[in-house]
């Protein structure tokens, strides 16, 4: 388990769901058959690092182990298994920088370059202001739009260096930012335009649809 | 060459509507209890007519995997869905989750009652929380429409659909990873036996595909066996999703017919290899797993699994990364291995200690600091993984190390033999 966790200067005493979080834990738990609770263990971490500035405190799976009757460890092994689990303080904004290999192919590596050059920091690290942690994460499964980078929940697609600063800066100063593709381009097409799915989609239904 | 009215995913680009109205007008839920009323081993029989293969990188066919469900059990039996799409390479069951979720709702349903399943889980991985609100969205609306739930589409059978998040670890791909990681714990994948068909989800009888595996059903049980069947030869037919990324001018994910020959997919879909097909120097054709293919037998391979099986390789997930003159092929391969290093659980020893002394070296090959014989060790020690462990993911691990030392060796070798040059230099000086 990552040292935050038996960092007592940042883990709260005590851990409580809010009171509209403790009817989505209900919600939760009966979508799964009973005698499958245990099931409930993922969402429920979801659940509270959404609820904790983005991280797991300890507090936090001793209440979902209480919650679910497991032995805490239960829930520990899960939450340091998965990498979207953050056990440690992140930044507001979590730039996770996709750099497998297709990513890689097109630019990642200019990507996490423009990034560190922007906010000052190494692969790993948060800004002093805490508005930005950097990361580098495995395949995002977008690579027909890389470069890819995923800040909080959205996906930022065929980026170059130069739209990634903008976006930092943008994300800075609070301004709202696009989602998706970063140029002029309709989703997973190429970006020149359609080869297939022409002749069933006259411009009129395509206009219709909007 | 396929035609528009014969590819299954109308609204790949999104910009038809991913809403039930508009799933409805491309055909979608069309008399659904018709084919419903057909009976479960009918179903059965049209998807193995078709000759669908398992589009998740197994090829397995679905239909077969069916028919090893119970047809009388004590227990409930599952239908699970794998959306933890994350193969280097692979993009293509996003499209289908944010823009086409209503053809796996119904794919799940059918194949669902198929299999003798009232109860379907569809694990979505984590990082795609805006691919999985569609889909729940979607859900919501198939049940509001009484497609799902109490007799669903007014067939008589009850058919209710969960969809769980992962949270960050490709080892869940998996099946039985990925059925530990729904049960709550971590994602480790199961010794088998017990297969799945008889001890799976919460130890009941459970059957794992693939999204677009499910996601072409509905179109197979309308149209028929023998129309999918038309498409592609035999062992290889229907249409497929393939998502074509790397140096390529437009990179795209495209629906085509198998068996294309890989040169016209990269040159009329994906724009060609940028600077043109003579600037090509390797594909590796099926997700990241695939060993690649240098530009010779790239000129001629057919996209499929067994025109790429007799080329050396495999067809996988249908992912097809292309790398030009430009790459540093060795490099290249090694962020695989990072990859793989990163992504194995640690549970098997010949995967938890091989992926990581395969990177050691391998990060040591891309700069040229080691001896000619530790290519021929890299070799053995990739052959020491493959078949050991529990799940196939060491073999994924070996494969493209393989494929580089099988293609590349000369490449390795003068890497090697120029930094010990560079080494003399410096000392000469």
């Amino acid at each position: 388990m990552v040292k935050a966790t038996y960092n007592n200067d940042i883990q709260p005493d005590s851990f409580e769901f809010s009171a509209a979080n403790k009817k989505k834990v209900k919600d939760i738990i009966a979508r799964y058959p009973v005698g499958g609770e245990r099931s409930a263990v993922m969402p429920l971490l979801d659940l509270a690092q959404r609820q904790h500035d983005n991280w797991i405190p300890r507090a936090a799976m001793d209440k979902i182990a209480e919650i679910l009757n497991l032995p805490p460890v239960k829930v520990y092994e899960v939450a340091t298994f998965y990498t979207m689990y953050n056990l440690e303080p992140v930044g507001k904004h979590h730039i996770q920088v996709c750099g497998t290999t297709p990513c890689k192919l097109c630019g990642s590596d200019g990507i996490m370059g423009a990034c560190k050059k922007k906010l000052g920091i190494e692969m790993g690290e948060t800004t002093k202001d805490g508005l930005f942690t950097l990361s580098e994460v495995e395949c995002l499964g977008a690579c027909v739009n890389a470069p890819v980078v995923q800040i909080g929940d959205d996906y930022y697609e065929d980026l170059t260096p130069e739209t990634m600063e903008t976006l930092l800066d943008d994300l800075a100063k609070g301004k709202k930012v696009t989602v998706g593709t970063q140029v002029a381009r309709e989703n997973a097409a190429p970006k020149t335009g359609r080869t297939t799915l022409v002749d069933d989609t006259p411009k009129s239904k395509k206009g219709g649809k909007k | 060459m396929l035609s528009d009215k014969d590819r299954i995913f109308k609204n790949l680009y999104g910009d038809l509507g991913a809403d039930l109205k508009s799933a409805k007008a491309r055909g979608d839920w069309k008399d659904t209890n018709k084919i419903l009323a057909r009976g479960h081993d009918e179903i059965i029989a049209e998807v193995k007519a078709s000759g669908l293969r398992g589009r998740g990188g197994a090829g397995f066919p679905p239909g077969v995997k069916w028919s090893f469900m119970p047809k009388e059990s004590s227990k409930p039996s599952y239908l699970v869905i794998n959306a933890d799409e994350s193969e280097p390479g692979t993009c293509k069951d996003r499209e289908i989750l944010r823009h086409e979720p209503h053809k796996l709702i119904e794919g799940a349903l059918i194949a669902g009652f198929a299999m003798r399943a009232h109860r379907a889980f569809i694990y979505v991985r984590g990082e795609f929380y805006n691919e999985g609100l569609a889909l729940m969205k979607a859900i919501d609306e198939a049940y509001a429409a009484g497609f799902l739930g109490k007799n669903a589409c007014g067939s008589g059978w009850d058919f209710d659909i969960t969809v769980h998040r992962g949270a960050g670890a490709y080892i869940c791909g998996e099946e039985t990873a990925l059925l530990n990681s729904l049960e709550g714990k971590r994602g480790m994948p199961r010794n088998k036996p017990p297969f799945p068909a008889m001890a799976g989800l919460y130890d009941c009888p459970t059957t794992i595909n693939n999204v677009e595996t499910i996601s072409v059903v509905s179109t197979i049980m309308r149209k028929g066996a023998k129309w999918f069947s038309s498409f592609g030869r035999e062992g290889n037919t229907g249409t497929k999703l393939f998502c074509i990324s790397g140096h390529v001018n437009n990179p795209c994910t495209v629906e085509e017919e198998m068996g294309i020959p890989m040169r016209t997919l990269i040159e009329k879909h994906a724009g060609g290899v940028k600077g043109g097909w003579d600037n090509l120097l390797a594909v590796i054709p099926g997700g990241s797993s695939c060993p690649c293919l240098p530009k010779d037998i790239c000129e001629t391979v057919k996209m499929d699994y067994d025109g790429l099986k007799e080329a050396g390789s495999s067809f996988g997930t249908g992912g097809v990364i292309v790398m030009d003159k430009s790459t540093d092929i060795i490099e290249a391969i090694c962020r695989l291995s990072k990859f793989y290093k990163h992504e194995s659980c640690g549970q098997c020893t010949p995967c938890r200690e091989g992926t990581g002394w395969v990177l050691r070296i391998m990060e040591r090959m891309v700069k040229g600091d080691a001896e000619i014989h530790e290519i021929d060790q890299l070799w053995d020690i990739t052959k020491q993984m493959e078949g050991k462990t529990i799940c196939a993911l060491a073999d994924a691990a070996a494969w493209p190390v393989q494929g580089l030392i099988r293609h590349f060796r000369a490449e390795i070798e003068e890497r090697i033999n120029s930094y010990k040059q560079s080494l003399k230099q410096e000392g000469a000086a």
